[in-house]
């Protein structure tokens, strides 16, 4: 049996919020990068130049790339051989992310209660999802998850006889139809399959994936580059005002389901992609 | 009339004129100087409540703009965090009313409903867009910050902002062309 410290987990949870604030996705700024030679509209160029431009002063000034500094998102793998000492693993994490937002002068944007509406100030409770795994290993996994792109997210019950096509159209109208609102160039996580919950769950987890590494699966890799080619054909552009940089990648998650049923959810990630992961 | 442009961006000293508004088209990239004042949802509601019970503005909104974002806690010796505009689409239902008060102009990404366009027409104002999540680049053209108003709500605050050079779109023109209806249409396929 494995003993972590709970200690050792709020430390390394403070330190993933401060530095996936200050240096997005780099795999997400190259993409950006190569779309400026591409990208045919002027202003679309324009606006690429711009973020790039940004990521790297955020970088070098070490301060936040986007004001909107996210939700926390945090998947734990935990070994079923891990024991955890000097209190809750729960209360750790959220330690971490508010000592994170308070230390590296991040905004708290979470409020107490959907209804009630009070802003706790350290940007806790984060979303927290665990999955017990076999052995004695434990990896966390941090998001700031920014609401532009999660209000852009959608969840939908397909039927079956939809298929391939219908996924296919349901993505690229809901993208279309989000235009600006998620400051594309977006990645586009989709889960498919499972329950209604399942889908969300998997489709937050394609995010963690490295930017535009293909599903294992070839049909569903498959699926991926048709939406991806899709949806850069809808003219929507970068920050939804025209041009052919819309999407820079997708990454779909898939999970058996029902006979009856065909669950998609669409999450929708923006350029501000921040994340991180650890081995214990 | 001066209409000052270089290098294809147009140059504009705030207050907003009339006259600057009429001449500015969808699409043109300008750089905006002078004063604006930041207000998010939280604002927006308290000003919309104050304009019902007839009670004075936090600041007189007469010819100005407003500035949607609420920017990160500036870092010691900062004038101001990273600060990017928001979606401008969650303060639609209170703008209609802040246009017909005066408001002359607006900055926050993406697309607007139709009774703002409406408005945007009928009241002649303009409606710029930042470069979302370029937040860190953006608070390099804000100068000076002085809070002002509704100091409680934190990041949701009325500042007042000092701004030189900001970088900003015309989204939608007081004819009311709006690249979030218009942009797409050159660049998709089939
Ligand atoms: S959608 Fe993303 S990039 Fe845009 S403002 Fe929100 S967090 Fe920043």
């Amino acid at each position: 049996m494995r003993v972590i410290d709970v200690a050792e987990v709020t430390a390394k949870i403070r330190d993933m919020a401060i530095e996936s604030n200050y240096n997005v996705d780099p795999e997400y700024l190259a993409q950006i990068e190569s779309a400026k030679a591409s990208e045919s509209s002027p202003l679309g160029r324009n606006i690429l130049n711009q973020i790039t431009e940004n990521a790297e002063l955020a970088s070098a000034e070490r301060v936040p790339y986007c004001q909107d500094t996210g939700l926390s998102v945090v998947f734990a793998d935990v070994g079923q051989d891990v024991h955890f000492t000097g209190g809750s693993l729960e209360s750790a994490i959220n330690e971490g992310v508010r000592q994170g937002y308070r230390d590296g002068y991040l905004r708290g944007s979470v409020v107490n209660d959907p209804l009630r509406r009070e802003n706790t100030k350290d940007n806790t409770p984060a979303v927290i999802h665990y999955r017990v795994v076999p052995g004695d290993h434990f990896v966390l996994y941090f998001a700031a998850k920014g609401t532009g792109s999660e209000n852009m997210s959608m969840a939908r019950m397909l039927k079956p006889s939809d298929g391939r096509e219908g996924i296919l159209r349901t993505v690229v109208e809901h993208v279309f139809e989000s235009g600006g609102n998620p400051c594309p160039p977006i990645l586009l996580g989709i889960g498919l399959g499972g329950s209604i919950e399942k889908a969300a769950q998997i489709a937050k987890w394609s995010l963690f994936r490295p930017l535009g590494r293909p599903n294992p699966d070839l049909l569903v890799a498959d699926l991926e580059q048709d939406i991806l080619k899709a949806v850069n054909r809808t003219g929507v552009g970068p920050m939804g005002m025209g041009g052919d940089t819309t999407c820079v990648a997708v990454h779909i998650e898939t999970y058996p389901c029902h006979i009856g049923a065909l669950p998609i959810c669409i999450n929708v990630e923006c350029h501000a992609h921040r994340h991180a992961e650890l081995e214990f | 009339m001066n209409r000052v442009v270089s290098a294809g961006v147009v140059e504009i000293e705030l207050p907003l004129r009339d006259e600057v508004i009429a001449r500015l088209e969808m699409g043109e990239m300008c750089h905006l100087s002078g004063v604006i004042y930041t207000a998010r949802d939280a604002a927006h509601k308290r000003m919309v409540e104050a304009l019902e019970l007839q009670e004075a503005l936090p600041f007189d909104v007469q010819g100005e703009v407003v500035y949607y974002v609420g920017p990160t806690p500036p870092k010691p010796g900062a004038v101001i965090g990273s600060a990017g505009p928001t979606t401008s689409g969650r303060m639609d239902v209170y703008t209609p009313r802040i246009l017909e008060a005066g408001l002359k102009g607006m900055i926050g990404k993406a697309g607007r409903s139709r009774p703002v366009v409406d408005a945007i027409v009928k009241y002649g104002c303009v409606y710029f867009a930042a470069v979302g999540g370029t937040a860190a680049l953006l608070s390099r053209s804000i100068k000076k910050v002085e809070m002002i108003a509704y100091e409680d709500l934190g990041t949701e605050a009325i500042r007042k902002l000092w701004v030189e050079r900001f970088p900003a779109v015309v989204a939608i023109d007081c004819h009311g062309n709006n690249i979030f209806e218009e942009g797409f249409k050159e660049y998709a396929a089939e």
